[in-house]
């Protein structure tokens, strides 16, 4: 088989394939964000979020990206937005939050978005 | 012998599981989707499925990155629903059916499907959701069937191909077949349909490639095994590759399903929302 015949790695704008290199860049992240299906790890992370970062091997790219809780420098850093979700949780954010955090828009104007789009 | 009547699909969002919670069906926002369900429900009740295979896809509860199966199949006494990190009501266990399921496993493993087998297996959103729309009060509805999860990797690339998600329920149609116990099984696809958590791109919903795959799960599938994996991103979102979970069960039913119900609805959050009931032509 030719290389290019993996074709699901040609680019799509605003749009990053969570593939090897991804899963490489950040697997600490997303073992960090795994974590946070116990309540309990949840409850670590907001009494010391620095601790509970360095206790995962987060790199600084990571770490800054989740002090800013910016998605997209999360994704830009590996991080798989299956994953990033349970991150999105422990602050009551749900996927409309995320959503218009991505595409600057506020939450009402991406509620409006998504329901266009069934017209 | 073992017969297949049926499949159905859903979406699985999460916030679908809330609304059930908080008791919103008849909410303006909601009711439109849960419309959907009352025609499939009848159905059930009519006969009385046995066995449901609920093919979904984890969302990282049951499956990390560090070891990720392509496909997953359970063969636990029951499923556990657990805490999935973001506060949805858990639900109880869901009961299973082992033998059923070393049945299949050893069935594909023949058939050169080389599964993980799972003894096992906390379920997410993206099983339990289906359950409780298709059986209100799930696992508790007393028509309740037996489940047997079967997962698809869509978490992390490289995917399956569409091919290889419908040859795969074309495998288990044969497994299914050849289970020797008289039990009525319908095989569930859940997840889907178009929609995008991530990127610029995120809230992007395309209604016209939904519509498309509804339309040609029931009379072509063959045709949508040529849609290549980017096309599926670029068209149903990164998120929309779940449909994957459709090609699978619709690949069980065999050549000829009487599509017995249909709905459609955007947006359900993020979603594209589709439900199907198609029955086994006889």
């Amino acid at each position: 088989m030719k290389l290019d015949e993996f074709d699901h790695h040609a680019p799509i704008e605003g749009t990053t394939l969570f593939d090897g290199t991804q899963a490489m860049k950040g697997y600490a992240l997303n073992k960090m964000c795994y974590s946070f299906n116990a309540a309990s790890a949840r409850e670590d992370y907001l009494a010391d979020p620095e601790a509970y970062m360095t206790r995962f091997g987060l790199n600084d790219d990571h770490k800054q990206a989740c002090r800013d809780k910016n998605v997209l420098a999360l994704i830009a850093a590996g991080g798989n937005i299956y994953y990033l979700a349970k991150f999105a949780g422990i602050f009551k954010l749900d996927v409309q939050d995320v959503g218009a955090q991505q595409t600057g828009m506020t939450k009402d104007e991406f509620k409006e978005k998504l329901r266009k789009a069934g017209d | 012998m073992a017969k297949i009547i049926g499949g159905l699909t859903s979406s699985h969002i999460p916030a679908v599981g809330n609304a059930i919670h908080n008791n919103l069906q008849d909410d303006p926002y909601w009711k439109p989707f849960f419309d959907g369900y009352p025609p499939i429900r009848e159905w059930l009740g009519d006969h009385k499925p046995d066995v449901a295979i609920n093919i979904y896809n984890d969302h990282g509860l049951g499956f990390f990155l560090d070891k990720m199966p392509t496909f997953a199949i359970g063969a636990a006494h029951e499923y556990k629903n657990e805490d999935e990190g973001w506060g949805i009501p858990q639900l109880p266990p869901f009961p299973g059916d082992p033998k059923l399921s070393w049945h299949i496993i050893e069935s594909m493993v023949e058939q050169e499907f080389d599964i993980t087998s799972c003894q096992e297996l906390a379920v997410d959103h993206g099983f339990v959701v289906p359950m409780q729309l298709f059986w209100p009060g799930a696992p508790h509805n007393p028509d309740m069937p037996r489940c047997i999860p079967i997962s698809a990797n869509t978490v992390q690339h490289p995917i399956p191909t569409l091919k290889r998600a419908y040859d795969f329920g074309k495998a288990l149609r044969r497994a299914l077949l050849s289970y020797p116990d008289d039990i009525k099984i319908v095989v569930m696809g859940t997840g889907g349909m178009s929609h995008q958590l991530d990127g610029e791109r995120a809230g992007f919903i395309n209604k016209e490639f939904d519509q498309m795959c509804m339309e040609k799960i029931v009379t072509a599938p063959e045709e949508l095994t040529k849609i290549s994996r980017r096309e599926l991103v670029e068209k149903a979102g990164a998120q929309g590759t779940e449909f994957l979970m459709w090609m699978m069960m619709r690949g069980a039913l065999g050549d000829k399903v009487n599509p017995v119900s249909s709905n459609y609805h955007i947006p359900i959050s993020n979603t594209g929302a589709g439900t199907m009931m198609l029955e086994c032509a006889a």
